[in-house]
């Protein structure tokens, strides 16, 4: 569904004025979101000039909810109606959420898909819900803050995520009635807010260290252009790690029975307050009350260092492998970037400097530096800046493929191939007469399905039936620039086809999402039609604003004189429906200027890269055989 | 429309399986920076349907075009050749008893005393191996012998799966 992007009907938005687009980090810990504003890159604070908004989100009774600080402050007091780190549980099935134990302390029911819910007093919540909330105080935010309605956002995702998560976090912004520019990943975001991307060549490393996740990324840059050459790390890993380890040494020295969520959330607090005093001091008192027992004791720098070792190691060696993937040495890296909050322990920096063997970037705020290069970005797609030769190029973070017999995985898009990527590749039947098929979609690396994460599953009937072996199955798998997948069977000697757009076998389908953006209209106590006007009109707008510009820049050149009068008065023609109120003929005028403009469209294309070719000559190419 | 053209017509080099990679690097660059749907973000949908097919195809064809083997097996799909599907071209048994040595070689690595080194200098032999056939098919091709040209891809094939099984078996010993 297309989004809202002009405030009024009747007023056709001018090609060039400046757009207000935003970043958003969303955290497992803390959120942020980002402009550019007259030109500089900054986070946007609330009216108490807080920049980070804690990702907390609290259910009450009466349905009302509460995000942010004041929403933490009943973490440990209300923990069940109090949902924390709810990142951790995006695009997760129910029986993942099992394996997580006690980092996830609330009540779930599954639904029929096995999406979890978070049980609270104001009902159950899903984890896209939960999300979709935290935008939504963001946008309000950054609404207030900028004056005006947003044209849309780019959101930061962990390079690590798999299409589920990545799905899930889209179908939340989709929820919060955002309009994703693009899902980018959090380090490339990172190594932009750095101005890496400005004139340099080399690699990046970024090393991410957040509250629940661990990303290393390897960069490279070359002519303005940022490609992601291999991605690792680990999306159970994180600050909070380091708070678990500490809580737990705390319990243990204290010899504390850990039997509920309040304590656990209490002794967790108390570990994170005990680390962040150790970034810049050598050692913490820890005094805590417990059952209206009174507790103190000493933790030193060396005796937190020596229960996290095991933790940073772990990170160490990821970034190990994603060298290795990336086939660069540890001294190829020309720059390091330092991401997330967690790396400010000393330790942390310590180690980084120590496996690269260089001073990494740490001058832009760890917990801040996502959403500033995120939001770099989202000027540069609105579209303020069309001279810009910014470029992120992405790859897939994790293999694609299919279940084939015995439940083996064949991968048909490799890890750390470039997107958007479309590949093809052929199956049979299994059995004399079979006449249908199931298309398991999978991802991850392992060789057993049952290892690797299930994305979707969906059947081909109507195979002519055939000897075993004989038909011919051609599976097409279609990842756009976001990492979203698109997946399509044929069967070749009969031309029967399906597909789908993959959901995420956990997330929400499309009509629970209309459901919940119903309900949501219901109490803006919006006119439907109404809304489904402006939206016709939206669209309308933007294809009659690309196609102008598209005329004035080379309609002379590539259409003839009647193909160009053609579409000039078919623009007349929409820009009247436009400004009408007939709904059914606004989409009309659309589909047939659209059409008409479909060979210009193709034609451009083929210009553009016949531009982009020139300046190598014939002799050249020749010379290089 | 472009996308019907083959992959170094569409890249703009020439049809030879001897590609200079920085040169290749540099002009897929260039239709990077064209063709990606970013640059269509805020135009109508059709342009931005039209921008991921052909970035799609250009990620393909660069990736094709990369690797050696894809590249051979390619040059011989334009010539009707269809090397990755089941095949019944009989391969040379010296060249299979020698396959079957190598693999016996790679399954006793754990045991050496120093296993790491041992992978080393296995993968170091397969490379060479892989290097000289790759002279080979480039021979074999211009020239236009192109069942010889096949036997040597399908040679290639089985080397280059024995390199990942050593790269597999080097992350193992890496735990």
């Amino acid at each position: 569904m297309a989004l809202l992007q002009i405030a009024e009907p009747g007023q056709s938005e001018a090609p060039h004025q400046h757009k207000l687009a935003v970043g958003i980090d969303l955290g497992t810990t803390n959120s942020l979101v980002a402009s550019v504003k007259s030109g500089e890159a900054v986070t946007m604070p609330d009216v108490e000039g807080e920049h980070l908004l804690p990702s907390v989100v609290r259910y009450m009774p009466c349905g009302n909810f509460l995000v942010g600080r004041e929403a933490r402050t009943f973490a440990a007091s209300d923990p069940d109606n109090t949902i924390i780190s709810v990142k951790r549980l995006m695009g997760r099935g129910i029986s993942d959420l099992k394996t997580l134990g006690d980092e996830a302390p609330y009540q779930f029911e599954a639904n029929d898909g096995g999406m979890p819910f978070i049980k609270t007093s104001a009902g159950s919540k899903s984890p896209v819900q939960v999300s979709a909330d935290i935008l939504g105080a963001l946008v309000a935010r950054a609404e207030e803050v900028l004056g005006g309605e947003l044209v849309g956002a780019v959101i930061t995702v962990p390079a690590y995520f798999d299409d589920a998560q990545r799905q899930a976090t889209k179908d939340a912004a989709k929820l919060a009635n955002i309009n994703v520019l693009r899902l980018l990943n959090e380090p490339t975001a990172a190594a932009v807010a750095y101005g890496l991307d400005q004139g340099k060549e080399g690699v990046v490393a970024v090393y991410d260290l957040g509250g629940g996740t661990f990303d290393i990324s390897v960069l490279r840059l070359n002519k303005g252009v940022f490609e992601v050459l291999s991605t690792g790390g680990d999306s159970a890993l994180g600050g909070d790690d380091f708070d678990l380890a500490l809580a737990e040494w705390i319990s243990k020295e204290l010899n504390l029975t850990v039997s509920n969520n309040s304590l656990s959330r209490y002794l967790m607090e108390k570990a994170k307050a005990a680390k962040e005093a150790l970034s810049n001091q050598s050692e913490v008192k820890i005094a805590l009350t417990v059952a209206d027992q009174e507790y103190s004791l000493i933790l030193t720098k060396e005796n937190f260092e020596s229960l996290v070792a095991p933790l940073v190691k772990r990170t160490i060696r990821a970034c190990r492998r994603a060298l290795k993937d990336a086939s660069v040495s540890a001294e190829e890296v020309s720059e390091v970037v330092m991401v997330g909050g967690s790396t400010r322990v000393p330790l942390v920096r310590e180690q980084v400097k120590g496996f690269f063997a260089r001073e990494p970037h740490v001058s832009i705020d760890p917990d801040r530096v996502v959403a500033i290069g995120a939001s770099i970005q989202a000027d540069v797609l609105a579209g303020n800046k069309p001279d810009s030769d910014m470029l992120l190029l992405d790859v897939i973070p994790l293999s694609l493929g299919l279940e084939t017999m015995g439940g083996l995985t064949e991968k048909v898009i490799h890890r750390n191939t470039s997107i958007p990527v479309g590949r093809a590749q052929e199956f049979t039947t299994y059995q004399d007469g079979q006449t249908a098929m199931v298309i398991h979609v999978v991802q991850g690396e392992r060789e057993l399905v049952s290892d690797c994460r299930s994305l979707a599953k969906f059947i081909l009937r109507g195979i002519p039936p055939m000897a075993a072996g004989a038909a011919k199955i051609r599976v097409t798998f279609q990842v756009d620039a976001d990492g979203l997948l698109g997946v399509n069977a044929k069967e070749l000697t009969s031309g029967v086809e399906s597909s789908i757009q993959v959901k995420p076998s956990y997330g929400l389908d499309d009509s629970e999402i209309a459901e919940m953006l119903k309900a949501s209209y219901l109490n803006a106590a919006e006119d439907k039609d109404a809304r489904a006007l402006r939206e016709q009109q939206v669209d309308a707008d933007r294809l009659i604003v690309s196609l102008k510009d598209a005329l004035s820049a080379d309609g002379k050149e590539l259409l003839s004189a009647d193909e160009y009068s053609v579409l000039e008065l078919g623009i007349e023609k929409l820009v009247q429906l436009r400004n009408g109120s007939d709904l059914n003929a606004i989409e009309q005028g659309i589909a047939v200027l659209s059409k008409a403009s479909d060979e210009y469209a193709s034609r451009r294309m083929d210009f553009n890269i016949q531009q982009a070719l020139q300046g190598h000559s014939v002799d050249e190419l020749e010379e290089n055989k | 429309m472009d996308i019907n053209k083959n992959f170094f017509e569409f890249i703009g080099l020439p049809i030879s399986f001897y590609i200079d990679q920085s040169e290749l690097a540099d002009r897929s660059l260039d239709l990077q920076k064209t063709l990606h749907p970013d640059r269509y973000a805020h135009l109508s949908e059709r342009e931005q349907r039209l921008s991921v097919q052909y970035m799609s195809y250009l990620n393909e064809g660069v990736a094709t075009l990369r690797s050696p083997l894809l590249r051979a097996q390619y040059l011989l799909l334009l010539q009707g050749i269809d090397t990755t599907s089941e095949s019944s071209t009989p391969i040379d048994p010296m060249f299979l008893m020698q396959q079957m040595e190598l693999r016996e070689c790679l399954e006793e690595v754990p045991d050496q005393d120093d296993p790491f080194e041992a992978l080393e200098s296995l993968l170091a032999e397969v490379m060479s191996m892989l290097e000289a056939l790759r002279n080979k098919f480039a021979q074999d091709y211009q020239s236009e012998a192109f069942a010889a040209a096949t036997e040597t891809v399908r040679k290639m094939q089985f080397l280059e799966k024995l390199v990942v099984e050593i790269e597999r078996l080097e992350d193992k010993l890496d735990g």
